[in-house]
């Protein structure tokens, strides 16, 4: 098995019909399905979200600056560890991510090993 | 760091929903009522924050204290950001600050008591008695139902543009006319609970009667009646007679539930349910409120339902009905709230405590329900009882012209077909 980071980009674009209590928590527990779906097969070795704000450091002179970066439709929310034979069944496993009706993005990317 | 296998608890039923309620009544009553669309805002950001964080960490040990917490902290920066631009006094802000600050349980806004009391506060505004009726019942809905404009106009089968004008035009009318989230005084109670537990009773009745396809939407009107209701009859200002005997009829009503609809979404009449399908829990809680009402020599019509609804609860069987105790209630409650229905109820309860004959003749007299559906179905009942199938036979084929629910459609047409069948059986 090899690891893979499921890194989630945008899904913000959350329609007006959805912006109610009950709607909201039903999709929160389609994450919960996904979750325990990937966690059932064996899959699932961690995540987390990721505040819309924060900081970038450049430069030899370790320039400082502020995001926001909330305002990008491309802004990381979070991410997944999950494990999987090969970058095609790492891919499968994103079908069940929920936020592609908010547009959002999964961004598949194999851990490097390092074969010593 | 805690793997995620450890903190995911399972969500209770409709938390966001709930606590979507609790919260704006909590905000508002604290920033204000002209604030109240800010709340809303609030709440509608603290849930999205709690999809944020949870999906990837799972739902935390305390899912309501986490939700207020993070409400509680947007609140401040919001009060921070608008104490210049809006017309809160800076004493105003101060005061605000520091209930939002407090660090010590026993000053927290959020506390269990604190947050009853001011969903019963908010309860009382939204039903304000210079409200228009139906604003009322949108306006409950939605701040304390914590339901969206699209699910309060599906559930009455209205557009979601008419159902978002009347949540304004009630929003309009608590800032035109200053209503403030403070209880309502002592020789204002009475009149004012009169007002709240009517659009608790419609909320009920539309989620109970309504003859809505989607059963999801009913069940839930008439649960967040129910749970208002309950609300009402645990705290200690509205623990009124009155109030246990609403509780008491919502419970014996909605007792039957489950039993009121076929597979294909059919309406099953009494007569027909299958009556091990009631809700004994509902049943003995109906009971106890209806035991508790009887407290006090007043009677409201809410007790004479309930104890309608008791009395079906109780019987073991359709034939066991005791049709004379409901003659008797149905003429007490024609007393409190005259009206057709309640004389076509009187009716049929006339039709089985003495005679069919009797009750086709008190049908008969009444005037104002000649197009009605049920009335015709009734009076065609009553005539097939009586053995004269034309007469049945005209007043159902006239009933099935009138309706224009399809399943009632069906019951009439069912009962059509068993006056054929048993006329072959004759026949043959």
């Amino acid at each position: 098995m090899e690891k893979f980071m499921l890194i989630f980009h945008g899904g913000s674009d959350i329609a007006p019909e959805m912006k109610n209590p009950e709607a909201m928590q039903k999709h929160m527990e389609k994450w919960f399905a996904w979750v325990e779906k990937l966690r059932k097969e064996g899959r699932y070795e961690g995540g987390e979200a990721l505040e819309p704000s924060g900081k970038f450091v450049s430069g030899p002179k370790r320039v400082v600056t502020d995001g926001p970066f909330a305002e990008s439709k491309e802004l990381v929310g979070g991410y997944f560890i999950v494990s999987a034979k090969d970058i095609d069944e790492a891919v499968a496993l994103t079908a069940d991510y929920p936020d592609f009706i908010f547009n959002g993005k999964v961004q598949v990317r194999p851990v490097q090993k390092l074969d010593i | 760091m805690a793997q995620p296998t450890e903190n995911v608890h399972q969500l209770v039923g409709h938390l966001f929903r709930h606590e979507a309620g609790k919260m704006a009544a909590v905000l508002t009553r604290l920033l204000g009522t002209q604030h109240i669309d800010t709340a809303e805002d609030i709440v509608q950001d603290t849930l999205l924050k709690a999809i944020e964080v949870w999906r990837f960490r799972g739902v935390p040990e305390n899912p309501s204290a986490w939700l207020y917490k993070v409400a509680r902290n947007k609140a401040i920066d919001w009060v921070r950001a608008n104490q210049r631009t809006t017309k809160i006094l800076s004493t105003q802000v101060d005061i605000i600050n520091s209930v939002l600050h407090v660090s010590s349980p026993s000053e927290d806004v959020f506390r269990a008591d604190e947050i009853e009391d001011s969903v019963l506060r908010m309860m009382f505004a939204c039903c304000h008695p210079t409200i228009p009726i139906e604003s009322q019942i949108a306006l409950t809905l939605k701040t304390l139902g914590g339901l969206s404009v699209a699910e309060i106009a599906n559930a009455f089968l209205t557009s979601e543009e008419t159902i978002a004008k009347r949540i304004y035009r009630a929003k309009e009318k608590i800032k035109q006319e200053n209503i403030k989230l403070d209880p309502p005084g002592l020789f204002d109670l009475p009149y004012r609970l009169d007002s709240v537990l009517h659009i608790l009773y419609l909320l009920f009745n539309e989620g109970y009667h309504s003859i809505h396809s989607n059963s999801l939407i009913r069940e839930d009107l008439c649960a967040e009646a129910m749970r208002l209701t309950y609300l009402l009859a645990q705290h200690q200002a509205t623990s009124l007679p009155k109030v246990h005997a609403l509780i008491a009829l919502m419970c014996l009503q909605s007792s039957r539930f489950d039993a009121r609809m076929g597979a294909l979404g059919e309406t099953i009449l009494l007569e027909d349910q299958d009556r091990s399908k009631w809700s004994q829990p509902l049943i003995r809680q109906g009971l106890n409120f209806l035991e508790r009402a009887s407290a006090g020599n007043s009677l409201s019509e809410y007790h004479v339902e309930a104890a309608i609804a008791s009395v079906h609860a109780l019987a073991g069987s359709f034939e066991e009905t005791r049709w004379d105790k409901l003659l008797e209630l149905y003429e007490t409650l024609l007393e409190l709230k005259p009206g057709p229905m309640v004389l076509l109820n009187k009716a049929i309860a006339i039709g089985y405590a003495r005679s069919f004959e009797a009750g086709i003749k008190e049908l008969l007299l009444i005037t104002d329900l000649q197009d009605h559906p049920l009335y015709l179905t009734v009076l065609g009942n009553f005539y097939f009882l009586l053995g004269n199938r034309s007469a049945a036979h005209t007043w159902l084929e006239k009933a099935l012209l009138k309706t224009t629910s399809p399943q009632e459609a069906e019951l009439i047409k069912r009962k059509l077909q068993r006056i054929i069948s048993t006329q072959k059986k004759i026949t043959h």
